[in-house]
């Protein structure tokens, strides 16, 4: 199967990748994937004061489409808001990268891992209000 | 000597002609190209005689007792097809029964399928989890309805050898005949119908260093005589056994393939283990967590089929593609799904997705095996650099517990 210059790319030159750590308060984690289905995808982020993705990493166990579909978002992601990261489409994630149809579930997953770091970052915020509440 | 690049290393898949079988070939395009069934001039009978040649050559080099007991057919899909459809369609009447195994080549097992479907019944049988079959389960599974058994050599992925000889003297007593799909193993480990039992065999000649397009099935003639119901009507040529006219230069090739290894494969199969046995000292000496698939004790010399933990097979194959080697992955497969080979000897999903195939041939060179390990080890590390599941195992978390969201 040949790859588009985009994925190589990326694939090549990885953006971001790395691990921040998912005990401290500003940052969340997305974990999504199986590795019997052959990938998994970790996403992270850090957020500011200002909801304000300062910072993002991620790994990836996957074929080169899911590593760079991980890679561009990250890249996509840095210093949007959170809001507008949960924003971001896989099918923006097709398009950048050129996948071919049998590659649109790494862009999913790759969506799925916004999201789901996103959401481990706001339910940590909201245990936390929850708990100066108290 | 200089490394080449690409480097080739999947020679399961296909292999590169030796030259000296394309200069075998080549005055039968502009010279001798008679059509082997003219029997009214000199342009036929010469064509014929090289064809005979070659029958020759190729009944010598799987020890069958007459030269005649070879069939050329255009591939290993066709022979496999002629035989199993053919013997299942002749003897239809004495049974419906056929067992195979469930690692086998597509084209047996979809003939297979495809059979079930005008009413034969199939048995599947299993594998253990270095990729072999029992012979006690054939015995077992043999019923009077039973007219056929299909077993391969040697399996495509995992290069596991299966016991032949053992699955042959059951079937020789029980009164059913033996296919053997022969293609990866013949010239590699010792394979001899005559000392196996074996009834039919198929063979392809450009997994032997000959050209592709050209194959060839071996029915058996005598003790028992076999007779198979023929797939393609036409002109009667191949003892009215496969109609076409015949491929007389890739025939000629794969006479000339057959010969090279006849005389060559004992010293060819050593070199094979030397430089296959190295490649493994190589990376797992420098790598942890790589786990080889299958037999090592019963397993084609050239065959190497490993596991890297924690890294996906489509994204080593990318890393390192100026090596050409394949992947039970999914990911490289159009199904999505890993390998049922894999899959049958109990292999995890996930150990499937992370496998690599490398097939040494006659042209691989020790610079190149060198080469490769260098490559693969500093491409695993890079890629376990990047996988979440690395840093999760070295952080000591059993993944197997882990909660995963199945997509």
């Amino acid at each position: 199967m040949a790859y588009s210059e985009k994925v190589i790319d990326h694939y090549e030159n990885p953006r971001n990748v790395g691990t921040l750590d998912k005990e401290d308060a500003n940052v969340g984690t997305g974990l999504v994937g199986a590795p019997a289905c052959g990938d998994v995808m970790r996403l992270q982020i850090r957020v500011n004061d200002n909801g304000i993705i300062e910072d993002a990493k991620f790994k990836t166990f996957g074929c080169g489409s899911a590593i760079a579909s991980s890679s561009l978002a990250t890249e996509w992601i840095k210093g949007k808001s959170i809001d507008e990261a949960a924003t971001i489409k896989n099918t923006q994630i097709v398009e950048e990268l050129n996948l071919p149809p049998v590659k649109i579930h790494c862009s999913v997953l790759a969506e799925d891992a916004i999201k789901s770091a996103i959401a481990d970052f706001r339910a940590k915020q909201a245990a936390r209000l929850a708990l100066e509440q108290a | 000597m200089t490394l080449k690049l690409p480097i080739y290393m999947d020679n399961h898949a296909t292999t590169q002609a030796d030259p000296r079988v394309v200069e075998t070939m080549l005055p039968y395009f502009t010279q001798v190209f008679g059509n082997a069934a003219s029997r009214s001039h000199s342009f036929g009978w010469s064509a014929d005689e090289a064809v005979a040649t070659a029958r020759e050559q190729v009944a010598t080099l799987i020890g069958a007792s007459k030269a005649k007991e070879i069939v050329f057919t255009s591939g290993a899909t066709e022979s496999n097809n002629l035989a199993i459809k053919g013997v299942a369609h002749f003897y239809r009447d004495k049974g419906n029964h056929i067992i195979t195994t469930k690692i086998e080549h597509k084209a047996v097992l979809d003939t297979c399928k495809r059979l079930e479907v005008e009413g034969f019944e199939v048995t599947y049988l299993g594998v253990d989890k270095l990729g072999r079959i029992d012979p006690e389960d054939v015995r077992r599974a043999i019923t009077d309805k039973t007219i056929l058994v299909s077993v391969m050599l040697a399996n495509n992925e995992v290069g596991t050898i299966q016991p032949i000889k053992e699955i042959g003297a059951i079937t020789r007593e029980r009164g059913v005949l033996l296919h053997s799909d022969a293609v990866q193993g013949v010239g590699k480990t010792p394979f001899d119908v005559e000392e196996m039992n074996v009834d039919l065999a198929s063979l392809t000649a450009h997994k032997l260093y000959g050209p592709k397009g050209v194959g060839a099935l071996y029915v058996r003639r005598s003790r028992p005589r076999v007779r198979i119901a023929t797939e393609m009507d036409g002109g009667g040529h191949e003892f009215g056994m496969r109609s076409g006219t015949l491929n007389v230069p890739g025939i000629v090739g794969f006479g000339k393939a057959c010969e090279l290894l006849t005389a060559e494969w004992r010293a060819e199969a050593e070199r094979f283990r030397g430089q296959r046995n190295h490649l493994l000292d190589l990376l797992t000496s420098a790598l942890d967590e790589v786990h080889m698939n299958g037999s090592f004790e019963h397993r084609l010399p050239n065959n190497l089929n490993l596991s890297f933990g924690f890294v996906e097979g489509e994204s080593m194959l990318m890393a390192i593609n100026d090596v050409a080697v394949s992947s039970g992955s999914a990911c490289t497969s159009a199904s999505l799904e890993p390998s049922y080979v894999l899959h049958a000897m109990g292999v995890t999903d996930d150990a499937a997705h992370s496998s690599i195939r490398f097939g040494l041939g006659r042209f691989t060179t020790d610079e190149e095996i060198e080469y490769v390990a260098k490559l693969v080890i500093e491409k695993v590390r890079k890629l376990r650099d990047m996988s979440p599941l690395w840093e999760m195992h070295k952080e000591g978390i059993d993944l197997t517990t882990v909660q995963w969201t199945a997509h």
